[in-house]
């Protein structure tokens, strides 16, 4: 790319300094966690519960982490906007959590889960955290089952596994299809009981929209949060030792994606504007088993577990001509598995990515199925009839009995004698706020769990490994980093009338008056819609630089447009969920243009991100090891403010690019192959 | 479709509130329920009124957020979420009535949303298993027999939406409280606890001013995910064990 004399590589962003983590121990990687736990300094039980910790988000990152250091005697505030923390959006998470346990003695062990996720996320992960999280995921299953989290059994009354996209081995822990639902609730519970015992103090309808930074340079530390009380609409200040945002992922940029209506970017979008690094946020996992659009109403999309993928066999027909004919008319020979032609080893369970693109590609040729959306069919089939055939309808029903029910509620069609209809949708994003080896940002005494940071799935994630890295990091990972960073950081005295406190404080009054003092022509949700059009044509499956530039462009329009023209009635002082909205959705337009301008920057194709200017002759994802094995840190530049007033909407400066290389100690890095 | 929609209005909980009369045209029968109401909301938006205020969050059946009582049945006509349900389940010309969830124990906050704390102050007072993080023995020291296992799956899908509580001419919330109890019950890890927990919870249930079980079986009728009765059942009798044993 080219530098020009202002010295913005295409005009868009700034080269910084490298970038690394220095808190994994040195010595062989097996040893690391061992040691640095051993390293990490201890907070006397006496001193903990003076100490207090704020856990933004109740998922399994931010329920586990509250419910564990409110056990461990510290004093913990957790947040979530939703009315109870069972409500987070982990819930809906189906097919399973993945965990070394080798109950089936088919060679699984931590050193194949590590070796798996690494390749499974495109050799764009850190080798450190990744074999962490394969250490501990055993731990978790056993934790769970102690919290009574009904896991499915064998008739034995033995843990049960199956195998899930993109692996070899049964690894999957599964409670049918509401795996999510069942750990979301167990760890609900260890937070519930704290909460009894007065260790975590519970605030729900409760939306973080600042973070609270006091000090200057190396002396930095995050002190707090602003939250709105979205119920009485007053602007509350909590102040505490440390910070954990565990917020989830962003995929709402896209406005249609299998995330709850709620969730959003605003906790970590904010944190980043105070200094936190956001890392490769254009890896997003487009998730190939969803069920279609059909119509312009769409508000969501819904995700089907891809464990379908386990005995569903996907098809389109040969031929464009026979896309409109039903299904069961089309010939054995007409039909074309082409997951199973092109990748014959691994067949329907190939990566995630890898399903989707080939999904895009068949639709692409015209071979799509399913109603005309747009101006194409936008669907391939997913048929049971094999299944059927060989397991019975009760054997599949007892597997798959509550997917194929909510298909039949969603679409009205019967999946048990028609094939279900699939289509990928945005489904979780590997990208997020940049962490150290002890999940702290780029800001002292901010911490980033789960799917709100970067950690540890690369360019895209492997099936069953979402619930595993949320778990692990809260039940296991945080509390045992947190506690060095609250034992070893000098605590200063911080009240609600420091500055750092006031200025927050009146970020957040006065983005809140200047949303409702707009009042202008267009909803809060049609500029959420017209952005995520612009994502997903131009930062969506497919990207070149062609379409990432005219995004950015339109992106910025869309933004300035935002803040001039958007409609938000109501009142400040009263539950107004088009204000909540409209906060988030302002965060999301400047999100989405930081991901054109990562994506722009990553001329490759890796996992989850593909550029079309990056691929082999048969259409292979072509990753430049020598040019981009890093991790890309963006650091958050002011608006140039000319007037000296705030300026909504501008947004944002040219971002700096910090680059943490990748160095595989342990895995030979290779270009992958499900062939 | 064209339909003709009388939706409670509440600006907040000292407002007395009412039923306002709103007329949709041209809906698909592919909509979800909720769906529907984002389209009227629009349309107020654009006409400068405020919108409905609704809780949902997943709008795939799963996190209990959202709960509305249309024509007069805990999330509609089906058996399924609000946000599940499709206006496909509707004729044209139909008038629907649209309101919060009603009990003592759901205060309104405004117009359709209710506060459902007391729920999850239940679940405080003793629905879980104690078992501190790092605790747990490996996950196969305690084999439970299938049977077992499943029951404690089938009252664990509870998703705890209230829709129990609001079908119930009594306003109970003893269908959530024994799907609790009979989830953890099941389990060989529920035992140690299982005395203690019924007495509170159900103390805590009765405080929060949830009214009594009348045996009218509208709460598993109501139940998106089929909670069956019978938890009630062993709701009771694992009150009167617990009593037995002096708790």
């Amino acid at each position: 790319m080219t530098e020009n004399s202002s010295g913005l590589v295409h005009g868009l962003y700034r080269d910084g300094a490298p970038i690394a983590d220095h808190k994994a121990p040195a010595g062989p990687i097996e040893q690391k966690w061992t040691r640095r736990k051993f390293e990490a300094a201890l907070v006397n039980p006496a001193n903990r519960r003076k100490m207090s910790v704020i856990i933004v988000g109740t998922g399994l990152a931010g329920g586990a982490a509250a419910a564990t250091l409110g056990e461990a005697g510290y004093h913990v505030k957790s947040f979530c906007f939703q009315d109870s923390p069972r409500r987070a959006h982990s819930i809906a998470a189906q097919g399973g959590i993945n965990a070394a346990k080798n109950y089936k003695e088919d060679g699984d062990s931590v050193q194949r889960l590590f070796y798996d996720t690494v390749k499974g996320g495109d050799y764009r992960s850190r080798e450190t955290n990744v074999y962490r999280l394969a250490e501990v995921s055993a731990n978790i299953i056993d934790q769970c089952v102690a919290q009574g989290v009904p896991f499915a059994r064998e008739y034995g009354g033995l843990l049960d596994n199956r195998s899930f996209g993109g692996v070899q081995v049964s690894r999957t822990f599964y409670a049918r299809g509401q795996t999510g639902q069942q750990l979301l609730i167990g760890a609900y519970q260890a937070l519930e009981r704290q909460v009894a015992a007065g260790t975590v103090e519970q605030f729900t309808r409760h939306e973080m929209l600042e973070v609270i930074v006091d000090g200057e340079g190396s002396e930095r530390r995050a002190r707090g949060i602003i939250a709105r009380d979205l119920v009485t609409g007053e602007i509350e200040t909590h102040l505490a030792d440390a910070v954990v945002l565990a917020s989830g992922g962003y995929g709402n940029v896209f406005f249609l994606s299998t995330n709850a209506m709620g969730s959003n970017v605003t906790a970590t979008w904010r944190a980043h504007r105070k200094g936190a690094h956001f890392a490769n946020p254009c890896y997003t996992q487009i998730h190939p088993t969803c069920i279609p659009v059909a119509g312009e109403h769409q508000s969501k999309l819904t995700l089907m577990s891809e464990s379908l993928r386990n005995d569903g066999r996907i098809w389109v027909p040969k031929k464009r001509e026979d896309c409109d004919k039903d299904p069961r008319d089309i010939a054995e020979d007409d039909r074309d598995y082409y997951l199973e032609r092109i990748y014959p080893s691994f067949g329907n369970l190939v990566p995630r990515d890898i399903a989707s693109r080939q999904a895009k590609n068949v639709c692409d040729e015209g071979r799509g199925v399913g109603p005309v959306v747009g101006d194409f069919r936008r669907g391939v089939y997913l048929d049971f009839a094999d299944a059927i055939a060989r397991l019975g309808e009760d054997a599949v029903r007892n597997k798959y009995g509550n997917l194929f029910d909510m298909y039949a509620r969603i679409t009205g069609e019967d999946p048990y004698t028609t094939p279900m209809r699939i289509y990928p949708a945005v489904h979780y994003t590997m990208g997020g706020l940049w962490v150290d080896y002890d999940l702290q940002s780029t800001i002292p005494g901010l911490f980033v769990t789960g799917e709100a940071n970067f950690s540890d799935h690369g360019a895209n994630r492997l099936g069953a490994s979402a619930l595993m890295q949320g778990l692990a990091d809260g039940y296991f990972v945080l509390p045992n980093t947190i506690r060095d960073y609250l034992a070893t950081s000098p605590a200063t005295p911080l009240t609600e009338d420091s500055p750092a406190v006031v200025g927050a404080r009146r970020e957040v009054e006065e983005r809140t008056e200047r949303l409702l003092a707009i009042n202008g022509e267009r909803s809060v949700d049609s500029f959420h819609r017209e952005l995520g059009n612009i994502m997903w044509e131009y930062c969506g499956m497919e990207r070149s630089e062609e379409g990432l530039l005219k995004a950015i462009d339109l992106i910025r329009g869309l933004r300035a447009e935002f803040w001039r023209n958007v409609r938000v009635l109501g009142a400040a002082d009263t539950l107004n969920q088009s204000l909540e909205k409209a906060g988030r959705v302002a965060d999301f337009l400047e999100l989405g243009e930081l991901m054109c301008i990562d994506a722009l920057h990553r001329r490759e194709s890796c996992g989850g991100h593909f550029r079309a200017e990056s691929q082999t002759e048969d259409g292979e994802a072509l990753r430049h090891d020598d040019e981009f094995a890093y991790v890309a840190a963006w650091e958050f530049t002011p608006p140039h403010d000319t007037d000296g007033e705030t300026t909504f909407g501008a947004g944002m400066g040219a971002p700096v690019l910090h680059k943490e290389d990748l160095t595989y100690e342990f895995i030979e890095l290779k270009q992958r192959s499900y062939k | 479709m064209n339909l003709t929609l009388k939706i409670w209005r509440q600006t907040g909980p000292d407002d007395t509130g009412g039923l306002v009369t709103y007329r949709m045209s041209d809906i698909s029968p592919d909509m979800s329920f909720l769906e529907m109401l984002d389209v009227l909301n629009e349309k107020l938006n654009a006409n400068g009124e405020e919108p409905i205020a609704f809780d949902s969050d997943c709008r795939e059946g799963i996190c209990g957020m959202c709960g509305l009582m249309i024509s007069g049945h805990a999330h509609g006509p089906e058996r399924t979420t609000t946000c599940q349900l499709h206006m496909r389940s509707f004729k044209n010309g139909d008038t629907i009535t649209v309101e919060p969830w009603r009990a003592e124990a759901f205060p309104i906050v405004r117009d359709l949303v209710v506060d459902r704390g007391g729920l999850d102050r239940i679940i405080q007072a003793g629905g879980y298993i104690s078992a501190n993080t790092g605790s747990a023995p490996d996950a196969h020291a305690t084999p439970v027999p299938k049977d077992n296992a499943d029951r404690a799956f089938m009252a664990a899908e509870c998703i705890g939406c209230g829709a129990c509580v609001a079908a119930c001419p009594n306003a109970s919330g003893m269908l959530f409280l024994g799907a609790k109890i009979t989830h953890l019950g099941e389990l060989p890890q529920g035992q140690p606890e299982r005395d203690a927990r019924v007495v509170s919870m159900v103390g805590q249930h009765d405080h929060e001013g949830f009214g009594g079980c009348t045996n009218v079986g509208a709460c598993s009728q109501a139940c998106p995910k089929g909670i069956p009765q019978d938890v009630i059942s062993q709701l009771n009798k694992d009150l009167r064990t617990a009593l037995k044993h002096g708790r």
